[in-house]
């Protein structure tokens, strides 16, 4: 007798003002099985995963739990049902312990007005016995790494007697070993019968973990089927919606000429040890590693935003050493971060604002603001970017990903950069504005005779785009493709075995 | 143990320094009848402390309380003139209910809007001190005028020490009153869900909605309690001075929030202890006053408080330190 | 979450039509109608005296300090802050001149004391400001204090020093130069209003047309994205917190100007006020936004009203009461707005 599904969506659609997040959408989600929903930023995802979870109503469809319809659902009835998200933040108190992070929930759900502290502790023990993990019960979450919070919030969706866990984008703040031993929880947690859903957008992952995958774009349904069908060219297809890129970044001769970016045995906290780094004129530089590789300190060290770099570090030949980032950006350098929201953009300030900050000085050297010389050149940058704006007061809160991250490129042809660093400059873009950017990046750097360190998750944007990509594992620059070598399967292979790459 | 390095032993340590301190500077400080007026002083700031440790615990601020202390001790003392009633029970739990009620405006305002803490209640401050003040009435109500039941209940000593010249003092039983409040909020915040959704909403208020806390119920639970124990405690100041001031407590806000930081809760939210607080109050109260023991003058005082705030905000904010950015 | 493209469609052309869109622009023609409906009201109800020009003149005199209190606390507000300093700085400000006048003038009185000795008093009543505003920048940027905490307490600081200064009782017996300030006219216009309206000026041109004010602003929106695009976050709200005490310590002048006295708790309850006109002239108190038009016409519509029950005999503690009861009103619109818009 077949069994009902665990939860299936019939044809779910969700609207915010004129954007369709989800567009007829349906999904079958089955007990105790390991699924992957797949999707670059800006797909849907996260639309899906608060339908379930009863953030938000669906504009039309239908939600069946166990098979039966259960009309409007919210958190609570969700909930009820067993669906447990666990958010890329993970939603923990950090100020409390891990009892109590653990145990309200249980009692909240059990409408207890006491707290049963023997109870509390005993149920926190045997949660975490249950995972194979051990963790100091009073220690307070704040005080906790990445993987153990995250440790605690599965363990926490265990103790609400969790039919589905989502998890959204688990593996972002791990290392390689604390993936593995994620990987042998949700096993485990299988083998308990409890179904994943594991909302990812990397390719190793899912190929590793699941067992049956859904691929969104655009707010729709791309494809579906049991994992095994797929390998990494065709969800990388049906993720973006085009071919892979053929041919690589032609970077110019610049053999006799000063290195633009130059690293000598950096060290960045305990985060990135020996780095050494040569960026040439008209050079894109890759940078591909695991989130947590290092990646981003460097990155972050070379802007002037971190204190505890050591080694030497020269620009044109000149060693330089900022300590923040009015210096790093005196020096030449740009950087375009990974949070465009939150790091990058001022949404609700016009179009002009956002592009001009980093050059002020330029456009008022006395206080007063040069506000014609401002407008021009912004409108400048504006054609040059090909922003598609009504005008450049618009706030940028207003623009699409694309749009926006051309701003945030933009503001930076206004400085005099000579070395731009990206830190997955196409994140959260749409598919067709992501060419146009790459295009964009590629003929500055020829034309503006810049030096590109390009940081990035995705491995096609990383092949097609830079003449050359450097491997980080675990703090340290352990390969260089370039060349024929460069291709997306050598990329891959240098991130799932972490093993070194011989340099071209 | 983790007790020796929490907060709250630091904060006992600062205060067994600061009390020897002034004892070697003048040995007064440890007669009885010092300590015994020093533990009275601690009873209504206290109790307001404990309201504001609530609200700050909650990641808010409360900057209203002492203006719902005045109605709650102004409009329960002139309608017991007015009518004549000269009771314990009725007028206690009227200054509770004025303050739980005024309360639950600042909690609506600030749940319903989403606004600011600060802003709203330096609005509802204003709104109820000037309805008090303007249409109740400016002037105090003395001590002849008093009703005899809460003198005297204002009055009441646990036990009484005769000093080498005859006459007497006495430790103020309202002290226990204090105390069992203190008491009963610690167990309340570290024993109830109610108490725990205060730190989790001042934790991570959106985190707090998730896990499916009524935020909207913490909310009412913080402010109304907060309100509550001001009522109560604008009351309790009045029949321990003899007199009902409607002017009464203008700039106590700081002293009392001053108190809190000191005992080491965070602005920030999550944070904070009812034993701090209590030790918070000590010793704010204990400087204040010992400040004349000390041969200094007393125009000095806010000037101690104030350095004394920044003191403590400037330590919690190094412990509390974020990112660099 | 970014909005499409096809959400863009609005034009916003510049001129008085793309103005008027402006969140800003709003606010203010909604301010200058609600003055003028005030006006109205108040005429209608007290025609002969509300019209007086005795009345406006008193107005004119009485408003500015209170008005450069409020573009202070903008400013502190423009960044995400808050000052509740400013009535400590602005007192502190007057007893010390008032004290250095008294030393000047020995046992011979004030009345002596000319030009030289006033300018001296006004220089020194703004470097207090100066250095009270340097250190709650450096409390907030330097130590990373809250600012609500850390003006809090510097406040009591500044309240206390005054105590100190003065021993309790108010200062008395400014030179006639310093009451010039406070009461004089200029070509029949009351000195305090020309002070304000050249101070109105000078900000809105230094919010609207310089680095630093788009700087602050920027602050206020986004302070991590600021530090990402190279803004000196810690040296700009620094500035901005001794730009405020200045501000402060000259609403302290035009304030023991006026009263040709000056004490420790003087305008208490202009705080409360100088937060409510921040807000009601448009400021949002989580940063970002703010200007100086909005303040003014803020406080040009609280005032009338305020002059007006006072006129109707209707006690100051009553409209304490209404001060705070706009302010909650003021507060519940704007965030009916806010989701409207959303």
């Amino acid at each position: 007798m077949a069994t009902a599904p665990l939860i299936e969506l019939r044809n779910i659609s969700k609207r915010f003002g004129g954007v369709r997040a989800l567009d007829d959408v349906s999904l079958t989600l089955d007990a105790a099985r390991i699924h992957c929903l797949a999707g670059e930023n800006g797909s849907g995802k996260s639309t899906l995963i608060k339908i379930v979870s009863g953030v938000y109503q669906p504009d039309e469809g239908e939600i069946l739990i166990d098979g039966k319809p259960v009309g409007k659902l919210d958190p609570a009835t969700s909930i009820a049902h067993g669906v447990q998200v666990i958010y890329q933040d993970f939603s923990l108190f950090p100020t409390l312990t891990v009892v109590e992070n653990l145990a309200l929930n249980t009692f909240l759900r059990e409408g207890k007005t006491r707290i049963d502290w023997t109870r509390a502790r005993k149920m926190a023990r045997d949660v975490l016995a249950r995972l194979d993990v051990t963790l100091d019960l009073d220690a307070t979450v704040e005080t906790l790494p990445a993987a153990g919070r995250q440790i605690v919030a599965i363990a926490r969706a265990m103790l609400a007697d969790a039919r589905l866990i989502i998890m959204d984008e688990p593996t972002t703040t791990l290392t390689g070993r604390e993936v593995e031993r994620l990987f042998r929880i949700v096993r485990d947690l299988q083998a308990d019968g409890i179904a994943t859903l594991f909302v990812s957008h990397k390719m190793r992952e899912m190929l590793e973990i699941s067992e049956r995958l859904t691929v969104f774009r655009n707010g729709k349904k791309v494809t579906e089927g049991p994992i095994s069908d797929y390998d990494e060219r065709s969800i990388t297809r049906a993720m973006t919606g085009r071919d892979l890129h053929q041919g690589h970044f032609q970077a110019p001769d610049v053999s006799g000429r000063e290195p633009r970016l130059e690293l000598r045995n950096v060290t960045v906290g305990d985060k990135a040890q020996d780095i050494n780094l040569t960026l040439m004129p008209g050079e894109i530089v890759g940078m591909s590693g695991l989130i947590g590789a290092g990646r981003k300190a460097i990155a972050q060290a070379i802007f002037g935003l971190r204190s505890d770099m050591s080694g030497e570090m020269l620009v044109d030949g000149k060693p330089v050493m900022p300590k923040n980032v009015p210096e790093a950006i005196a020096a030449g350098i740009a950087y375009v971060p990974e949070d465009r929201l939150s790091e990058g953009l001022f949404l609700t300030r016009s179009i002009r604002d956002n592009a001009i900050v980093s050059s002020l000085s330029r456009f008022a050297p006395h206080l007063w603001l040069d506000a014609e010389k401002a407008g021009e050149e912004t409108h400048k940058m504006f054609g040059e970017m090909a922003i598609s704006a009504p005008g450049i007061d618009v706030p940028v809160g207003t623009l699409s990903g694309g749009n926006a991250q051309r701003v945030m490129i933009g503001r930076w042809l206004m400085t005099d950069a000579r070395v731009l660093i990206l830190n997955g400059p196409t994140v959260g873009v749409d598919v067709g504005s992501k060419e146009q950017i790459h295009g964009i990046i590629q003929d500055l750097t020829r034309n503006n005779d810049l030096a590109v360190l390009m940081i990035s998750d995705d491995l096609p944007e990383l092949a097609a785009n830079c003449n050359r990509v450097l491997c980080m594992t675990e703090g340290r620059i352990t390969g260089e493709l370039a060349g024929d070598a460069l291709t997306e399967e050598a990329l891959d292979a240098a991130l799932s075995n972490e093993k070194q790459g011989e340099p071209a | 143990m983790r007790f020796l390095r929490s907060s709250d032993a630091i904060i006992l340590a600062i205060l067994a320094v600061a009390m020897i301190f002034i004892g070697l500077v003048n040995p007064a400080f440890w007669q009885m009848s010092n300590l015994f007026s020093l533990l009275k002083e601690n009873v209504v700031i206290g109790i307001m402390a404990l309201g504001v440790l609530l609200v700050m615990i909650s990641g808010g601020i409360d900057v209203s309380f002492t203006a719902f202390a005045v109605a709650g001790m102004y409009l329960v003392v002139r309608s017991m003139v007015a009518l004549d009633y000269n009771g314990l029970v009725l007028p206690f739990a009227s200054a509770i209910i004025i303050g739980g009620l005024l309360g639950l405006m600042n909690a609506g305002i600030i749940h319903k809007f989403k606004m600011i803490p600060l802003i709203v209640t330096l609005g509802t401050a204003s709104v109820v001190r000037g309805l008090v003040l303007g249409l109740v009435g400016t002037s105090n109500v003395n001590i002849n005028k008093m009703p005899e039941a809460l003198v005297n209940f204002g009055k009441t000593d646990l036990f009484v020490l005769e000093r080498a010249n005859g006459s007497t003092y006495g430790l103020t039983a309202m002290i226990v009153i204090y105390l069992g409040l203190a008491v009963a909020l610690h167990l309340v915040l570290k024993h109830t869900m109610i108490g725990r959704s205060v730190y989790a909403y001042g934790a991570d208020p959106e985190a707090a909605k998730r896990v499916g806390f009524s935020t909207g119920k913490t909310m009412i639970f913080v402010y109304v309690t907060a309100g509550a124990l001001a009522g109560f405690a604008g009351l309790l100041h009045s029949s321990m001075i003899w007199l009902a001031n409607p002017r009464d407590f203008v700039g106590l806000e700081l002293d009392v929030i001053a108190a809190v930081v000191l005992g080491g809760a965070s602005i920030f939210g999550g944070r904070g202890t009812v034993l701090g607080t209590v030790l918070g109050v000590f010793i704010l109260v204990m400087i204040q006053n010992s400040l004349i023991l000390m041969g200094i003058d007393t125009t000095w005082q806010r000037v101690v408080v104030g350095a004394m705030l920044v003191a403590a905000v400037t330590v919690t904010a190094l412990r509390d330190r974020r990112a660099l950015v | 979450m970014m909005m499409s493209e096809t959400k863009t469609n609005a034009t916003s052309r510049p001129g008085l039509r793309g103005w008027l869109k402006g969140e800003a622009a709003q606010t203010n023609v909604m301010l200058a109608v609600s003055c003028v409906l005030v006006l109205i009201a108040m005429t209608a109800l007290r025609p002969s005296m509300f019209l007086s020009s005795y009345n406006f003149e008193s107005m004119a005199f009485f408003m500015p300090e209170l008005g450069i209190l409020s573009i202070a606390m903008m400013i502190a507000m423009l960044t995400g802050g808050i000052d509740l300093s400013i009535v400590g700085v602005a007192n502190l400000a007057g007893i010390t001149a008032g004290t250095l006048f008294g030393a000047m003038a020995g046992d011979g009185g004030s009345g002596a004391l000319g030009l030289g000795p006033v300018t001296l008093g006004v220089s020194a009543a703004l470097i207090v400001g100066l250095l009270a505003g340097l250190l709650n920048g450096f409390l907030i940027s330097v130590l990373k204090i809250t600012p609500i905490l850390a003006t809090l307490g510097t406040g009591q600081v500044f309240i206390g020093m005054c105590l100190v200064l003065t021993g309790g009782p108010a200062i008395v017996g400014f030179p006639p130069g310093w009451n010039a300030i406070g009461n004089g006219k200029l070509v029949g216009i009351p000195v305090p209003l020309v002070i304000f309206v050249l101070v109105c000026i000078a900000l809105s041109l230094l919010l609207a047309r310089t680095s630093f004010g788009l700087r602050l602003k920027l602050i206020g929106t986004n302070p991590k994205a600021a530090v990402y695009a190279g803004v000196k976050r810690g040296q700009m709200i620094l500035y901005s917190y001794m730009l405020t005490g200045m501000l402060a310590a000259m609403a302290g002048i035009l304030l023991s100007a006026r009263t040709n006295a000056a004490k420790s708790d003087y305008g208490a309850s202009y705080l409360l006020q100088a937060v409510l006109i921040a807000v009601l002239g448009g400021t949002n108190p989580a940063g970002g936004r703010g200007n100086v038009l909005g303040v003014a016409l803020a406080l040009i519509s609280l005032t009338l009203l305020s002059s007006g029950f006072q006129m109707m005999r209707v006690s100051n503690h009553l409209i304490d009461f209404v001060w705070g009861a706009f302010l909650i009103g003021v507060i519940a619109l704007n965030s009916w707005r806010r989701r409207k818009g959303a």
